[in-house]
């Protein structure tokens, strides 16, 4: 009995993570590269709702996630534009479109508001869905929880074994010296952008077509935030970032457990949970509250837990490249 | 100057206007509304008649307030995304008062914008203090404690505060007659929320333009470290800049239950603290610049009530058109920068 | 391979960094570049690396005209250069430095690079761990990196900028070798550019002198340093000879006082400083001199150990506090840590004023005081200048304005660094006036002829130890370098 009910939590927290888990590699990769895509909460919003509109009126779900992802890409290419073409400030293009586009999908998404629409199939795989546990928590999800997984993989593999990922990585940490080694700086910049976008379009549609279906005003409000905190969690690596997203998940489906266990506690708490979590999370990573951690460990010991916990930005993160 | 550069000056400084109008009129199309109609229902309820010119200053004191706050955040270099948890802070401490004080009007009321002024200020200080002490950017923190006090007011509008008949999610009970603040007859507006955010912007521009302490705000915005060496007390200034720009989104939040609503309802701050980051970004970041950009803005805000009235558009379509405004003076800021290099290079 | 510069002409708004410059290197040998800070030579070497595009002149590599307008494409023509700053990446791996721009096909082929990095280290005794992190290399080290790495590109030319700032004396001995190899051995092309003589004369087989932007001179080697020196200023300078002056009161004391960081450990010192003295911090960049005058300054708290001011325990106080009692510290990074860009320099002097403002600024008032000091210190600019405006040196004479008037203890950062000759002189002027008020001063600085001739004692610090305070007119360039390799007494 315990332990069904442990596997049908983490099997929910596998699917129900799965967006947040595409939004924050899409994040991974712009901000490896550079660039801050401060909008994830808009892009997310946005693409939720032409993903669903999409998929609604044409009653086709990979149509719908080819939409989600155009807006998502779309998206991303004015933070690019604005950013490194006219070096305007990444924070303040990335606030403003966080706001357009969820006053955009508001305005555009009346329409389809509380429509039941379709949504992506539920894809057990034969002959491993029948492992005990395994099977059960991994095998028995829809082909976005496959996909997110194989997309933690993929990006963990671009960025660390690839020549490619070294120019990635290049392009964040010292774009100079990635320039003098014949790397246009700004191309790649705009490229993982683009892509990262792209990849939080997906996002977007993955809760309308499949964690959270249908679509209302302020769908999938805050969601976006939290995946911009998780990457500062994640301290910029794939598996940490992924990590931290699945952690989130678990986090909140235990709340959801206490609520139903404590009927006492006002739903409200659980409400505003995730963000005092979002909150302590990054209190944790970035502020003096790692130092005093540390501090109770033996000297000998400080500094391989300090580097394994303490996390740092690519150095050239937000910052414009320019030629002489 | 050469004409022709008047000209290239006048065509930018026209530029994000077109832009913001060819976005909305793209989105309107694809919503499938008559775009020339919308734009008409748009300025008419805003502009049509004493009533809804009051209504457009209804709007306009809470979004001054909040922006003229912002200017000290933004001077200090801060992004304070948190004004909206700071509006709804102000409001839940004037909604204690206003329910638990007895008094006549004369003390109420100011003893209700003193506590709004009290709430915003510590919801403040505490994105402040997570900033300063913590190393949590701002951005988090002020949004995380948003939804933190937006779920807050909900909870304590369906528990503590619910009204005796109808345990609804409508707000609580009318506050009592004392607590109200005058209005001007036959309308929603208020003179003294009006004096408020006018007095806020004078003392704002004041303090920003001619005091040692707005001097040194500056010097923190543009940097912090030299600010530090210089001798500046950089945390205790950043801290006070959160506490002052939360005070005065607090008086907003006092606004809106007191003059507006006349009791508290869980959509008590409906975005203002997200909209007047774009009025402070608007403006320029200067008092001067906020009072005009906030009226625009409140004036949108009211003319697409009517749109949802008369031809069943989401009012947010306002939001779509300010965002797209700001985010056009974004680029064009950019591309005159990046004309002026390739013209001189 | 053999490379001549003809006429090139570079200018940077209305300075003329290069003038119509001529230069002939021949196969396998080392021709020096040398100048005074601002001569032209960095801009020189980035134009023949492809870093900027000159306005005018041509580039010929054995005879042929080349051309390129990227870094990139310069080594494809065999032209590689390692910068005073190398162009690496501190947060990556040698191996995946050593790798960045090999262009091989998707994947990373870490275990051929790593062989190949390894046999072309061994072959010039170069010990470079493959797994190390590029920031935790000295700049020794990463120069190593980065010869190997161009070598392995099948550079023909080499130019190293400055490449003895920051490296300590045994590593600059592994350099010169390594530079002779490379030219006698490997029949490489060395340009070799420095501003100090004797690394010349002991290396170069011919020199090109230039001054403000053009060619003063080329001699063949050997010459004279005399020469040499006309040639670069267009007069012999006389050295300046440090004057006496009577040292007062202690005014620093540290005693068995100690500093504790995340990168770097400051084991305890004891120290006392009297009234009048200067005390010049020798060591390489990151070796502890920093944290201790951060600390002094009381921007860091120590780990144990105490300060005393004057006889006053500073123990637990702020900074604020030391800015109280007459400390000052001017860091190396003078817009970063210093000066506020975006600011005037009238509004500088309101911000810097120590004593009691009114809340309202009078600024016809302020306006007026910024004035006099502008004059007073030879800053060109108004009070309306914004300091981003101004030049290095003008940066520098703004910083030295806004001390306050009366010091107790003066800390400085590089205080000439990057200055011409002139300037670097007026900085030093201002400094023994301080310190015939009884300003205390302790400052760092890479150029160890700045430090044996500005202090009256020196302390050598490496990898976090204050090794040995010494007498400076007890010691040489060669002892200090010796020291500050690491090596004991």
């Amino acid at each position: 009995m315990e332990i069904t009910l442990l596997i049908r939590i983490l099997s929910s927290v596998l699917a129900n993570s799965s967006p947040l888990v595409i939004a924050a590699m899409g994040e991974t990769i712009s901000e490896r590269a550079g660039v801050i895509n401060l909008s994830l909460d808009g892009s997310i919003m946005l693409s939720a709702m032409s993903g669903f509109a999409v998929a609604y009126l044409t009653g086709n779900v990979v149509l719908g996630f080819l939409a989600a992802m155009m807006v998502g890409a779309l998206m991303a290419l004015v933070i690019a534009f604005a950013s490194i073409t006219l070096h305007q400030d990444q924070v303040a293009v990335g606030f403003v479109l966080t706001l357009l586009g969820a006053e955009l999908a508001n305005f555009l998404g009346e329409p389809f508001v509380r429509r039941p629409g379709p949504r992506v199939p539920y894809m057990p795989i034969p002959l491993l869905r029948d492992i005990p546990v395994v099977g059960e928590i991994f095998f028995r999800q829809d082909i976005l929880v496959y996909a997110s997984i194989v997309l933690i993989v993929v990006v963990w593999f671009w960025i660390f074994k690839t020549q490619a990922g070294l120019r990635l990585r290049g392009v964040g940490e010292r774009p100079e010296a990635a320039f003098a080694r014949g790397v246009s700086v700004n191309r790649l910049r705009y490229l993982y952008t683009v892509v990262g976008g792209a990849l939080v379009g997906i996002a977007g549609a993955a809760y309308s077509l499949s964690v959270k279906l249908g679509w209302s005003e302020g769908h999938t409000l805050g969601n976006g935030w939290i995946a911009l905190a998780i990457v500062i969690f994640g301290g910029w690596h794939p598996f940490r970032v992924a990590f931290g997203a699945y952690l989130f998940g678990v986090l909140i489906s235990l709340g959801g457990i206490l609520q139903r266990s404590i009927p006492g506690v006002p739903t409200q708490v659980f409400q505003a949970a995730p963000f005092a979590l979002m909150i302590l999370v990054l209190l944790f990573v970035s502020g003096g509250a790692l130092e005093r951690l540390l501090s109770l460990f033996p000297p000998r010991m400080r500094r391989v837990v300090g580097d394994a916990l303490r996390v740092a930005p690519p150095s050239a993160l937000a910052r414009p490249f320019v030629t002489e | 100057m050469t004409y022709s550069q008047r000209l290239v000056n006048l065509l930018l400084g026209l530029a994000p206007v077109a832009l913001a109008l060819m976005l909305s009129t793209l989105v309107l199309i694809a919503a499938g509304a008559p775009p020339l109609e919308a734009y008409k229902h748009l300025l008419q309820g805003a502009s049509e008649s004493p009533a809804k010119i009051a209504d457009v200053l209804v709007v306009w004191v809470p979004l001054a307030l909040c922006s003229a706050g912002l200017l000290f955040t933004f001077t200090a270099g801060l992004w304070n995304i948190g004004v909206e948890g700071q509006i709804i802070f102000g409001v839940i401490f004037a909604t204690w008062v206003a329910r638990n004080l007895y008094l006549p009007a004369t003390l109420l009321i100011p003893l209700m914008i003193v506590g709004g002024m009290i709430g915003g200020a510590l919801w403040g200080l505490l994105a402040g203090t997570l900033k300063v002490y913590g190393g949590v950017h701002e951005i988090f923190a002020g949004l995380g404690l948003n939804f933190i006090a937006i779920t807050t007011n909900i909870w304590l509008i369906a528990k503590p505060w619910r009204p005796d008949l109808g345990a609804t999610m409508q707000g609580t009970d009318p506050f009592p007659a004392a607590a109200w603040l005058p209005r001007l007859a036959g309308l929603r507006l208020s003179p003294v929320s009006l004096l408020l955010a006018t007095m806020a912007l004078v003392v704002v521009f004041f303090i920003l333009r001619g005091t040692l302490w707005g001097l040194q705000l500056k010097a923190i915005g543009k940097n912090a470290r030299s600010a530090y060496l210089l001798g500046i007390a950089t945390n205790r200034h950043v801290l006070l800049s959160f506490a002052l720009c939360g005070a005065l989104a607090g008086v907003a939040g006092v606004v809106q239950v007191s003059g507006v609503w006349g009791r508290n309802i869980p959509q008590i701050s409906g975005g203002i603290g997200y909209l007047s980051l774009l009025v402070a970004m608007l403006s320029g970041f200067r008092a001067l610049g906020v009072a005009p950009v906030a009226l625009f803005f409140a004036a949108l805000g009211v003319g697409a009530a009517r749109l949802h009235l008369r031809m069943q558009l989401d009012p947010s379509l306002a939001g779509v058109l300010g965002a797209g405004l700001v985010l056009s003076v974004l680029l064009v800021a950019g591309l005159r920068t990046r004309l002026l290099i390739s013209r001189e290079g | 391979m053999k490379v001549e510069l003809r006429g090139i002409k570079k200018c940077f708004g209305s300075v003329r960094a290069n003038d119509g410059v001529s230069l002939t290197v021949e196969a396998g040998s080392i021709q020096g570049l040398l100048g005074e800070n601002g001569a032209g030579k960095t801009t020189l070497m980035k134009v023949l690396s492809g870093f900027v595009s000159p306005e005018g002149g041509r580039i010929l590599l054995d005879g042929k005209e080349a051309l390129f307008s990227s870094p990139a494409q310069a080594i494809e023509k065999g032209i590689g250069m390692l910068h005073q700053d190398p162009l690496d990446f501190p947060p990556l791996k040698v191996l995946d430095n050593f790798l960045f721009g090999r262009d091989s096909g998707f994947l990373l082929k870490r275990a051929l690079a790593r062989k190949e990095l390894l046999e072309l280290s061994e072959r010039f005794g170069f010990t470079l761990d493959p797994e190390a992190y590029v920031n935790t290399l000295t700049v020794g080290e990463r120069q190593q990196l980065e010869i190997v790495r161009l070598l392995s590109l099948g550079v023909e030319v080499l130019i190293f900028d400055e490449p003895t700032t920051g490296i300590s004396t045994p590593q600059k001995a592994t350099l010169f070798a390594t530079l002779r190899r490379l030219a006698k051995e490997e029949g490489k092309s060395v340009i070799f550019v420095s501003h100090k003589l004797e690394e010349v004369l002991e290396l170069c087989s011919g020199v090109t002198v230039l001054r403000r932007g053009k060619v003063a001179g080329e001699i063949a080697m050997p010459c004279t340093s005399e020469e040499l020196v006309r040639l670069m200023f267009g007069q012999v300078i006389t050295t300046h000879v440090a004057e006496e002056v009577s040292l007062g009161e202690p005014v620093l004391e540290l005693r068995v006082w100690g500093v504790h960081t995340y990168r770097l450990d400051l084991s305890p010192v004891s120290l006392q400083v009297r009234a009048g003295e200067v005390i010049g911090l020798a060591g390489l960049e990151g070796s502890g001199q920093r944290l201790l005058l951060r600390a002094c300054a009381g921007l860091i708290k120590p780990s144990r150990g105490s300060l005393f001011l004057r006889g006053e325990d500073m123990s637990g106080k702020s900074y604020q506090k030391f800015l109280d009692a007459g400390v000052a510290y001017l860091p190396a990074g003078r817009l970063e840590e210093g000066l506020i860009p975006g600011l005037n320099l009238a509004e500088h002097f309101v911000l810097a004023r120590r004593e009691k403002a009114p809340f309202f600024i009078n600024w016809a008032l302020a306006r007026g005081d910024a004035g006099r000091k502008i004059e007073e210190f030879n800053i060109i600019g108004s009070p309306s200048t914004l300091v981003e405006g101004l030049s290095g040196g003008n940066q520098q004479r703004a910083l030295l304005a806004l001390l306050p008037d009366s010091l107790r203890l003066l800390l400085l950062e590089h205080p000439t660094r990057g200055l011409d000759v002139e300037s670097a002189l007026w900085v030093w002027d201002r400094l023994l006036e301080r310190r015939e008020e009884g300003t205390a001063i302790l400052f760092t600085s890479t150029d160890l002829d700045e430090i044996l001739e500005r202090s009256d004692r020196i302390s050598v610090f490496s990898g976090g130890k204050m090794l040995e305070i010494l007498d400076a007119s007890q010691t040489d360039v060669e002892q200090l370098g010796y020291l500050i390799g690491g090596n004991r007494g």
